[in-house]
Formats: structure tokens, C-alpha cells, sequence
């Protein structure tokens, strides 16, 4: 077992090794890192809570106070630090959208196996629910789902629903993506050894399929996990957020409801719409790079003497 | 000495549907199919070794895959050690599970046929893990120990948390034997198990196949279209045209005195590596016809350079010639 | 071995990469042979001992990281090496053209074989366009395809006639030298007969030296006339094909020789050569094969063998076939 782990340690830092070399993947790792400090830390950050009202010598609530009068983002329409606002916005903004991209990638990748592995009947079934879901707009079908769910006041938390409803509607670009690469797997030669061997389905899914995908499943995730940042912060600005647990995109909401603009309140609008940006652009840096990184057609190349073969990952595949 | 064969394949047919163009299926015409394995019968006596020569893409992948039961079969029977393959009748007949415990397949590219993320230690001890077999954690090891040991890959615990890409290519083919090895079966297919290895190494693997034969008596079916490995190691050889077998016998008999003129052609064409024995050849213009629309009468006469005119209407059957040497010519009779 | 000049001469090619990791590997060391006009050549050896970047140091095309630190190319009278890249430019495919290996699987799989080669011809503006595409029909049938098949795409072509097609290209501004790496490599027996064949019946007609790379003793028995064999970067044996298949000096050649299956010697037992071959970033001070030989003595660990004369026209380099220990 200690050897097992020693082999992980070692491709870790082989990985880390090339990662480093690579500056975009370091800047996006950096950017998501960042945030999520942000959110772990929230209350260390921030001397408010985003419910309190600052209230200036008279007790009057201080209403659009720029930074220069209060704190470091001054205050919105109502007198909330706008700071502790965006600081415990990330925690919202973060948990729905690496839930929503979990669930996404769970479904997506179950179904895009079972698709890819089984084929016939399976198959068609999956891809056919696919192409539905992606000829209909995301956004106004989300939109229609959130409202009818409210609607029917299931006392659910409205971030559940949220949660939910993207996680089941963004499956579809990995499912496809998943099933590609297991159809090529599936073809390649120590798959049908294995069920020469004798090998039952679920054997051959777990010990030969998976682990090839799982960088693959981790890149896409990744990725996944910005569309689900962006699309909560559409369908939040949109007035769909939990107005009583405020994210990124219910703060731009905010803005836009109370005239932010109009007062020239920058400082209550840009925040939340950087933020929103900040973790979406490293998302997609760290994921592009992983994609490239893990490319799971892994293929060992040259042969060098018997101490320890160098081996090339190159992208040779099968035909 | 088991009389029973270990092996017997009777009239063995492979058809893979070919996908019709729309068009095609709404003017309904019939729908064709790429003949792959067309009526082939042999078998294999207890430790035996049966070489399938033929050109690329006549059907000894084919064949193999079948045998092991990664094809459907279309039409025929194997028998496996007296016992129908996968049959649901009465007679006496084994599944396909376990058959894949007696009977191993060896697969071409041995940079293909292990899982890059597995360990080789993982990779040796599966098939004990698919059968539940050895579950003790100390029995499997030295199960796994011995397979290794005896596929040549020594220290054997060297290798065990190794990942493929750490091996030469004769390396993992040995490994893949080992895997093959450590359920102890009794007939090996082994799919050109040294075509892509360097000629150094070659001689390793076989050399390797060789030993493990003779010491655990398994009968192997081995194929390839390299007719100088055949020549090394196998008793008897068959060789195959467009999913046929046109010839059969032992193997010094086949090689020394070809009745086919295909086998001809084929020994005239392998390579000699001596300069001072440069020989005329038959070089077989063209490519082998597509299985999909097969020559009528003898499937070879389009390429054979003996062809006379009832070649295009009669189909040859096997004929026996001498005790256990079979050919399908309609030139060549009993002698 | 004819006495007269040499079409390409090459003496002392040493080739260098710097590997990802910064580290050194000697991929060629010391390499020396002859190519007479009308010739062919076979380089054979192992994977990795060097073959494909003979050819790519000869054509001067090494792969980022790779370049020759030591050596003469001599193509009739002028040294490759001394070239500029341009003045490099007008030899290849001109003078000297290449079917890369795995070629046949380079063909660009939308673009008609025919628009391939006639592009290939266009490139070095040697004709107008009417007069390149009667070549390309020209080439096709020299090849052995049908001139209607000019149309076709690559993957209405098996293996075989892909290969065809990409010796047609290389052919395309009529070369002197024709370098061919693995031709036959991924085809079987009767195709590789057909490919052979037309290497020599081309050879014949155009008067053509070839350079056959291969792994196979037995494809360079059939076609070659002179022979050089690798191990690890280095020259092992030179020779007429008869001195290697028949006279063979140095361990390496005799062992690759007894480890190839012979139809014609059905049942022998065939000799392997266990271990692997150097690591080129960590090579033995001594001899490269040492590790392996089976007739090494000891000071074979310590000096690096030169390539010897051992008889007209044959070259070794083992210590135990120099004549003159004394020299060292
Ligand atoms: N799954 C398949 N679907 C359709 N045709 C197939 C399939 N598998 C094989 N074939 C066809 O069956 C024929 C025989 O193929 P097979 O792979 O058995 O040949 P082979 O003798 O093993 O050739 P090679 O030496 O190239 O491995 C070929 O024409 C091939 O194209
Ligand atoms: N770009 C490169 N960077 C580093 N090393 C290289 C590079 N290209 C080749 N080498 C090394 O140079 C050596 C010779 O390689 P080469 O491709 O010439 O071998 P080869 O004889 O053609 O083998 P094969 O039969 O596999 O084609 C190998 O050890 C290889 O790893
Ligand atoms: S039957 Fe005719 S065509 Fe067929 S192999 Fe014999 S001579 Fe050739
Ligand atoms: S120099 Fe020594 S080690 Fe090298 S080949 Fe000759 S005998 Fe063998
Ligand atoms: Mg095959
Ligand atoms: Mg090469």
C-alpha cells in the first residue's frame, strides 16, 4: 500500500513539475484559489455582517456611501457594507455553482458511459434527450423550471432549486464528450482482453473505462464549474437568487433594482460583476490547461534502456 | 493421454452485416455482408500447436475472437474439450465465462492490450480477481510472482508497481503472457503475438511460447501472416484465403511441399535473410478481393497464376492428400 | 561494391538531442558509409538505435532539440552540412526525397491522392501546371496505380497503395537518392513482396540509389547490396550484403542473425539477445553493446570501439577484430 501511495506522490509531482511550466494554468489556478480563500475565510475578512445597516453620526443609515466615506466599498442603497457583501456572496456563489457543476458532471458522465459503453437502445435514448435539451435555450427554460418550481412553494431553499435545476439541465456537453472518448475506449485492445479474461460489464467499467476518463472528468468538471457560476449569476440577476442569502449575481440585481447606476454607485455594481469574472476566467484557464494536460490518450513512446523507460505521452491514438 | 480433442470448430461462419446506404435499403436490395469467416472446420489436438497463416484481413483475427467468444458466431459449432461452446442444448456444453478461464487470448499489439493506468501487478492478478479465484492476499502474490517468473520478467517483485509505459514492447508482451499464464489454461490464442515486436525480441517471445508449452503442455493456436515464425514452432499449419482454409497439414509437410498455390506464393515471398538465396518469387498482384462479393467458383482464381477455366465455377473443397495434409485445388488430387 | 565515386558519402555523423528534462542523448555517434550511384543501402537495427535520424540528419530536417555536432555529408562533391538552409532547401526533394515513417498514414485524409502528389510537384515549380499533372499520372502508373485512381481519396486505397502512392510523391522531381524509412514495416507479406518489387524495378528504370531503413534481416537480404548495421547509435558492421549475411563479425550482427526464423530452416532454435539496448542519455564508457555481448571480454567496459577496415569493403567495430590492439 505505502508503495501504492508513493507511486501517487510521484506522479503528483511529476504533474506538479509540468504544471508549473505552464503560466496560463498557474494564473487560473490562482484566480480560483483566491476565491476560494475568499469564501473559507469570509468572516475573517469583513468586520459586518451583509444584514447590518451603517448608520452614519445621526444614525441615519448611510445609503450609497462611496469607499472613501465607509470601509473598503463603501455601502449600498440600504446602508449594507458592500465588502462583507461580495466577501460572503463568494460562499453562495461558489457552493451553487460547484454543486450545480458537480451534479453535472455526475449525470453527465454516468449517462455519457452508460451511452457510450452499452450502446443500441441505451444510446439512442440518452443522445435523443441531449439534442432536446440542447436545441431548447438553456436560460429561459431555467428560468420557466426556477419560477414554476417557487411557484409551488415546496419549502425548499431556493438555492436548492437552483442548484438542482442546473445540475440536471448541464449535463448534456460533457455526456457527449464522455461517450466519444469511451466509444474509442471501449475499442481499444485491453478492453476486449479484459473480457477474454472473462470480465463482467462493471468490472470492465470500473477498472479499465473510468480510469482512463477521470482526467478528462476532472478538466470538463472544471470547466462545467464556470458555465454553472455564470448561469447562476444570470439566473440570480434575473431575481431568481435567495434574496435573504445574497451571491454575486443577487447583488447585480440589487444594483440594477436601486437605481446603483444612476447614482453613480460603482462601487456596489463592479465588485460583483469582476468577482463573477475573476472565477469564471480562472476556471476556464485551469481547466483548458488540465484538459491539455491529462490528455487521457496517454501512449508510452520510446523505449531507453532498461533502468527506467522515458515515456513520451503523445497523442497517438487508434483508428 | 486425454483422447478428446481440446478443440474442434465445425463449419464455422462469421458474417458482419455491412451497413446499407439508404438508398439501397429503400429499392431493397438484399442486404450483403462482409464474409469473414466462411466455412472453416479444423481441430486441435491436446498440446498442440496449430498455426492460421493468411494474408491481412482474411480472418484470423477474426477466428480468434470468435473462438474466445468476443464475436458472435453466425453459423457452426466449437467444441471445447468435448463440451459445445455457449449452447443451450442438451448435449453436454460450457459457458462462455468459463471457458474464458481455460482458454486465454494473447492480442497483437502489446502496446495496446494492458490498461496504461493499471499496475503490472493489478494487470497479472486479474483474471484471478474476474474469477474469484486465490482470494488469499499471500497465495495471489506468489500466484502472480510465479506467472511473471515464469514469463521471464525476473525479479519479479521489480515489476509489480510498475505501469506499462515503464516496459519495453517485449516486456509487456511478456506481461500480457503472464496475465494469459496465471489461470493455468489449456489452450492458448495467441492473435500475432510478435509481429510488432523488434526481430531481437521476437525470438525472445517465441522462444518464451516455446518453453511454456513444453512445460505445461498447453495447445496453442497461433496465428500469424510471418510464415518463417510458423516455421519455428508450430505441428501443424493451416492457411487461410478470404475466410477460407485452403490448405492443412504439418507443418514441415505444408512448408516443404506446398500443395496450394497460394501456400506456394506465400513460402516464395518470405523473406530469407541470406542474399546467396535470393529465389524467384510469386508475387500475388493486387490486394485479396473484398470479402463482401467473393470470386465466384474457386475464390482465388483471380489472383492465382495456375488458373484454368473450370477454377471459375467450381468451388474446391478439401481434399486429403496424405495422412493429415488437406488442400483445396481443384488442380490437385490425390497423389 | 563498386570502385567508383560515391553518390553520398558520410563520415563521422555525430547527432545530438537535448531531451525535455535538459538532459543529453547521443542518438548518433561516429556514423560512416557510402551510398554508391544506382545502390541500395539497408540500414537495420533495433527500435531507437538510430536509423530515422540518420535520414533526418542527412536531410537536415531534425526535430526541434536535435542537431549535428560532428561530421562531413558529402553529396557528389558538396558537404550538405555546409550549406545554408536555403542553398539546403534546393537538394532535398530535388536531389535527394524521403518516404517518412508511417508515411502511409500521412496522406492528408480530405485532399485527393492526385492533388497530394501534384502539389508535392508544384512546390518546387520545376513544370506548369499541365505538364505536372500528366507527371502525376506518370508517377501513378510507375507505382503501379491506375491513372483513374488519380481522383480518389486516400481512404479508397489499402495500405498497400497508400505506400505506393507516397513513394510516387517522393519521386515526384525525379531524386537521385531516395531515402525509404520502414516502407513495408506495417504491411503484410504479400504487399511488402509488391512494395520491394517496385523499389527495385524504380531502381532499375530510373537508376536510383536507395536508402532502405528497416528492422527486418529478412526484407534487406532480398533488395540490398550493401548493408549497415546499428546498435545504439553507432555503426556496428558495414558491408556487402554477403560480408553481414555471410561473413558477419561483429556479436550483434551474428546474434540478429540467429534470432531470425528462416523458412528455409524450419525448427532451428532461435538465439535471442537479452537486456535492452543503452540508455543514449547514460551510455557506457566501453563498447555500447557490452552489457549484452556474449563475448565481451573485459576491456570492452572501458574503451568505445572504432569502426575498423577489417577486410576491403567490410567494417567492424568490436574489440576483438582489430588487428592492431596495439593502436589503442
Ligand atoms: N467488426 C467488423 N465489422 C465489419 N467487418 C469486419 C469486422 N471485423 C473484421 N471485419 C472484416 O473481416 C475481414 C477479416 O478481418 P480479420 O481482422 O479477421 O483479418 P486478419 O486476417 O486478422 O487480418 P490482419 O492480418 O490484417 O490482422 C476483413 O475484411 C475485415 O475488414
Ligand atoms: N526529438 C527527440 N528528442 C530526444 N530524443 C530523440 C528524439 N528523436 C529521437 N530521439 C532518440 O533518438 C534515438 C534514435 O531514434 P530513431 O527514431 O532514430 O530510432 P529508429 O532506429 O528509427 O527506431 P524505430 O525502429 O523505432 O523507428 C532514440 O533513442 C530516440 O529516443
Ligand atoms: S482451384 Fe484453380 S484458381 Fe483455385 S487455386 Fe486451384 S488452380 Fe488456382
Ligand atoms: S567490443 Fe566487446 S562487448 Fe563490444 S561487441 Fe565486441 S566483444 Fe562485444
Ligand atoms: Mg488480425
Ligand atoms: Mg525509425
Amino acid at each position: 500500500m505505502s508503495e501504492n501511495g508513493n507511486l501517487f506522490l510521484r506522479n503528483l509531482a511529476g504533474f506538479w513539475k509540468t504544471f508549473r511550466q505552464n503560466k496560463l494554468g498557474l494564473a487560473g489556478g490562482f484566480l480560483v484559489l483566491v476565491a476560494v480563500l475568499v469564501a473559507v475565510f469570509a468572516p475573517a475578512l469583513t468586520d459586518y455582517d451583509p444584514s447590518d445597516i451603517i448608520r452614519d453620526a445621526n444614525n441615519r443609515a448611510l445609503t450609497f456611501a462611496p469607499p472613501e466615506v465607509h470601509g473598503i466599498l463603501g455601502t449600498d442603497d440600504a446602508g449594507h457594507d458592500v465588502w462583507s457583501q461580495l466577501v460572503f456572496g463568494s460562499r453562495i456563489s461558489l457552493v451553487v455553482g460547484f454543486m450545480a457543476g458537480f451534479i453535472a458532471m455526475f449525470v453527465g458522465s454516468a449517462l455519457g458511459i452508460a451511452a457510450g459503453y452499452f450502446g443500441g437502445a441505451i444510446d439512442s435514448l440518452i443522445m435523443r434527450i441531449t439534442d432536446v435539451l440542447l436545441v431548447i435555450p438553456d436560460l429561459p427554460l431555467m428560468l420557466v423550471l426556477v419560477a414554476t418550481i417557487r411557484q409551488m412553494e415546496l419549502k425548499i431553499s431556493p438555492l436548492a432549486v437552483l442548484i438542482v435545476v442546473i445540475g440536471l439541465l448541464y449535463w448534456t456537453s460533457t455526456a457527449r464528450l464522455i461517450r466519444s472518448q469511451t466509444l474509442t475506449i471501449k475499442e481499444r485492445q485491453f478492453v476486449a482482453r479484459a473480457r477474454a479474461i472473462g470480465a463482467g460489464h462493471w468490472h470492465i467499467i470500473r477498472k479499465h473505462i473510468l480510469p482512463q476518463l477521470m482526467p478528462l472528468i476532472v478538466a470538463n468538471t472544471v470547466l462545467i464549474l464556470s458555465t454553472a457560476i455564470l448561469i447562476e449569476s444570470g439566473l440570480a440577476f434575473l431575481g431568481l437568487g435567495d434574496p435573504t442569502k445574497p451571491s454575486w449575481g443577487t447583488m447585480l440585481n440589487f444594483a440594477f433594482d436601486r437605481s446603483a447606476i444612476s447614482n453613480g454607485a460603482w462601487w456596489f455594481y463592479l465588485p460583483p460583476g469582476i468577482a463573477i469574472l475573476w472565477v469564471s476566467l480562472g476556471c476556464i484557464l485551469l481547466g483548458n490547461v488540465l484538459e491539455e494536460m491529462l490528455n487521457p490518450r496517454l501512449a508510452a513512446h520510446h523505449l531507453e534502456g532498461e533502468a527506467g523507460m522515458i515515456a513520451i505521452a503523445d497523442v497517438e491514438s487508434k483508428g | 493421454m486425454n483422447q478428446t480433442p481440446m478443440l474442434e470448430v465445425r463449419g464455422l461462419y462469421k458474417y458482419f452485416p455491412v451497413h446499407q446506404a439508404l438508398a439501397d435499403s429503400l429499392m431493397r436490395r438484399p442486404h450483403s455482408n462482409v464474409k469473414a469467416v466462411d466455412d472453416v472446420s479444423f481441430s486441435l489436438a491436446r498440446g498442440e500447436v496449430l498455426a492460421v497463416v493468411g494474408e491481412s484481413g482474411c480472418g484470423k483475427t477474426t477466428i480468434a475472437r470468435t473462438l474466445i467468444g468476443l464475436e458472435a458466431l453466425t453459423k457452426g459449432e466449437i467444441v471445447f474439450d468435448g463440451k459445445l461452446v455457449n449452447a443451450h442444448s442438451q448435449q453436454p456444453h460450457i459457458g462462455l465465462k468459463q471457458l474464458r478461464k481455460r482458454a486465454q487470448m494473447i492480442f497483437q499489439d502489446p502496446y495496446e492490450s494492458l490498461n496504461p493506468r493499471a499496475t503490472i501487478f493489478e494487470i497479472v492478478a486479474e483474471p484471478l480477481v474476474v474469477h474469484g479465484m486465490i482470494k488469499d492476499r499471500k497465495e495471489r502474490v506468489a500466484a502472480v510472482k510465479s506467472a511473471l517468473d515464469d514469463a521471464g520478467l525476473r525479479p519479479a517483485e521489480d515489476y509489480f508497481m510498475r505501469y506499462p509505459h515503464e516496459l519495453s514492447g517485449g516486456q509487456r508482451q511478456r506481461v500480457v503472457i503472464a496475465s494469459a499464464m496465471v489461470l493455468q489454461p489449456e489452450l492458448l490464442i495467441a492473435d500475432e503475438p510478435v509481429s510488432m515486436l523488434d526481430v531481437s525480441i521476437r525470438a525472445e517471445i517465441l522462444n518464451l511460447l516455446r518453453d511454456l508449452r513444453q512445460k505445461r503442455g498447453i495447445s496453442i493456436v497461433f496465428i500469424t501472416h510471418d510464415l518463417s515464425t510458423v516455421a519455428y514452432f508450430a505441428d501443424r499449419i493451416a492457411v487461410m484465403y478470404l475466410g477460407r482454409m485452403v490448405e492443412i497439414g504439418p507443418a514441415r509437410e505444408v512448408l516443404q511441399n506446398p500443395q496450394h498455390p497460394y501456400t506456394k506464393a506465400l513460402i516464395s515471398v518470405a523473406p530469407v535473410p541470406n542474399p546467396r538465396l535470393r529465389r524467384e518469387r510469386v508475387i500475388l498482384q493486387g490486394e485479396t478481393p473484398n470479402p463482401i462479393n467473393l470470386p465466384s467458383g474457386c475464390r482465388f482464381h483471380p489472383r492465382c497464376p495456375v488458373a484454368v477455366d473450370m477454377c471459375k465455377e467450381n468451388d474446391p473443397q478439401l481434399i486429403e492428400l496424405k495422412q493429415g495434409h488437406q488442400a483445396a485445388c481443384l488442380l490437385v488430387t490425390k497423389s | 561494391m563498386n570502385n567508383g565515386k560515391p553518390l553520398l558519402s558520410v563520415r563521422g555523423l555525430t547527432t545530438e538531442f537535448t531531451t525535455p528534462e535538459g538532459k543529453i542523448a547521443r542518438a548518433l555517434e561516429d556514423v560512416s558509409f557510402d551510398v554508391m550511384p544506382g545502390q541500395t543501402i539497408g540500414l537495420v537495427g533495433e527500435s531507437g538505435s538510430g536509423k530515422t535520424t540518420t535520414l533526418m540528419s542527412l536531410m537536415r530536417l531534425l526535430p526541434a532539440g536535435g542537431r549535428i555536432t560532428a561530421g562531413k555529408v558529402m553529396f557528389n562533391d558538396t558537404n550538405l552540412l555546409a550549406l545554408s538552409e536555403r542553398e539546403m532547401r534546393d537538394y532535398r526533394w530535388k536531389s535527394m526525397a524521403i518516404v517518412f515513417q508511417g508515411a502511409m498514414n500521412a496522406l492528408n485524409p480530405v485532399m485527393k491522392v492526385g492533388d497530394q502528389i501534384h502539389e508535392a510537384i508544384m512546390l518546387h515549380n520545376l513544370m506548369d501546371e499541365d505538364a505536372a499533372e500528366k507527371r502525376v499520372k506518370d508517377l501513378l502508373e510507375m507505382v503501379g496505380i491506375a491513372r483513374t485512381r488519380r481522383d480518389q481519396y486516400p481512404h479508397q486505397y489499402s495500405g498497400g497503395m497508400r505506400q505506393r502512392a507516397m513513394i510516387a510523391m517522393a519521386l515526384a522531381c525525379a531524386p537521385d537518392l531516395l531515402f525509404a524509412d520502414e516502407p513495408t514495416t506495417a504491411l503484410d507479406v504479400m504487399i511488402q513482396a509488391q512494395v520491394l518489387q517496385l523499389l527495385r524495378e524504380i531502381q532499375k528504370s530510373l537508376g536510383l540509389a536507395i536508402v532502405l531503413v528497416t528492422h527486418d534481416l529478412g526484407v534487406v537480404a532480398e533488395v540490398c547490396d550493401s548493408v549497415v548495421v546499428m546498435y545504439g547509435g553507432k555503426v556496428a558492421e558495414y558491408g556487402t550484403a554477403d560480408h553481414i549475411y555471410n561473413e558477419a563479425q561483429h556479436p550483434y550482427t551474428q546474434k540478429l542473425l540467429e534470432a531470425f526464423p528462416d523458412v528455409s530452416k524450419p525448427g532451428d532454435t532461435l538465439a535471442s539477445i537479452p537486456g535492452t539496448p543503452p540508455r543514449l542519455t547514460n551510455l557506457p564508457p566501453g563498447c555500447r553493446f557490452e552489457p549484452r555481448c556474449h563475448l565481451k571480454i573485459e576491456k570492452c567496459s572501458q574503451v568505445n570501439p572504432p569502426l575498423l577496415e577489417v577486410s576491403p569493403k567490410h567494417y567492424v567495430s568490436c574489440i576483438l577484430r582489430e588487428g592492431a590492439e596495439a593502436d589503442l
